[in-house]
């Protein structure tokens, strides 16, 4: 079975090499003299004025939760289309149940205003 | 042999990375850390045949959870943590007992029922996607449709506490 994975290995590594290699390259052939300003964040030109690790607002707090639930509900997809061809319209029918129950939560929200940032 | 090669190397960067997670004084550094673990753990499943729980390890774990691990870190705006130079007093008094007692109990299970007559074959592992999705889709198909109005009841539940105060 893992032999199937080579080429996803071989992607990897391949993948590591280009970004270790960019970085480990350019530190070496790059000059280094940093200065304070070189070293602000760069926010269009202005200069920020305060400190970037602030408390995040718990609106964020929704939109998390909501991101982990239908989080969950993508492992369901997985089998599913793994399986789609062999299940066939009645696997299709059953799926297309399971998500549609999900989307009149989706609605549901949406109504509510909670995907509102305000 | 190459499946070993690739274990050896997934392996060495899961301990890496669970090494790091303790020893970085930011929370965000460990939280990262972590995900590396959870993705090398993936790749242990995968070579071992697993491709369904490597697929949840980094669709649930390094997704999921890890949004709320850096959510909570972010919302708490935790700082590094300040480590007194003499360490911890609880580590101090049940470190040295508690390391003896994990050698002692790991030392017994090893000379007691010793390696497994039959060792772990990688890559033959029975619990595929097309199983597992056979099962999903044939045997277990209320539950699989039940389990949609429990994450609606959970998609609800998150709303409804988050917007009381409102």
């Amino acid at each position: 079975m893992p032999q199937n994975y080579v080429p996803i290995f071989i992607f990897l590594l391949i993948a590591f090499l280009i970004g270790a290699g960019t970085v480990l390259v350019a530190s070496l052939i790059r000059p280094n003299n940093p200065d304070k300003v070189k070293l602000m964040p760069y926010e269009c030109g202005i200069d920020p004025v305060d400190s970037a690790r602030k408390r995040y607002t718990v609106r964020f707090y929704i939109v998390a939760i909501l991101f982990v639930v239908f989080d969950v509900e993508t492992v369901f997809l997985f089998p599913w289309a793994v399986q789609f061809k062999l299940l066939g319209l009645f696997g299709f029918v059953e799926m297309m149940v399971f998500l549609g129950i999900l989307i009149v939560g989706y609605i549901w929200i949406w109504k509510k205003g909670a995907l509102e940032w305000i | 042999m190459l499946e070993t090669v690739l274990f050896l190397i997934f392996a060495a960067i899961c301990v890496g990375g669970a090494i790091n997670l303790l020893a970085q004084k930011h929370p965000i550094s460990s939280a990262l850390s972590l995900i590396v673990v959870m993705g090398s753990l993936a790749m242990v499943y995968l070579l071992l045949g697993a491709e369904f729980v490597a697929a949840v390890q980094i669709i649930i774990y390094a997704g999921a959870i890890m949004v709320l691990f850096v959510f909570v870190i972010m919302l708490l705006n935790a700082g590094e943590e300040e480590r007194s130079a003499t360490g911890s007093r609880v580590a101090m008094v049940l470190g040295v007992p508690g390391l003896l007692a994990a050698a002692v109990t790991t030392g017994w299970v090893l000379t007691r029922h010793g390696p497994a007559s039959t060792p772990v074959v990688l890559g033959e592992f029975h619990g595929s996607a097309h199983a597992i999705g056979r099962l999903l889709f044939h045997e277990f198909l209320l539950p699989f449709e039940v389990t949609s109005v429990l994450i609606l009841v959970a998609i609800m539940g998150a709303v409804v506490l988050a917007r009381r105060g409102e």
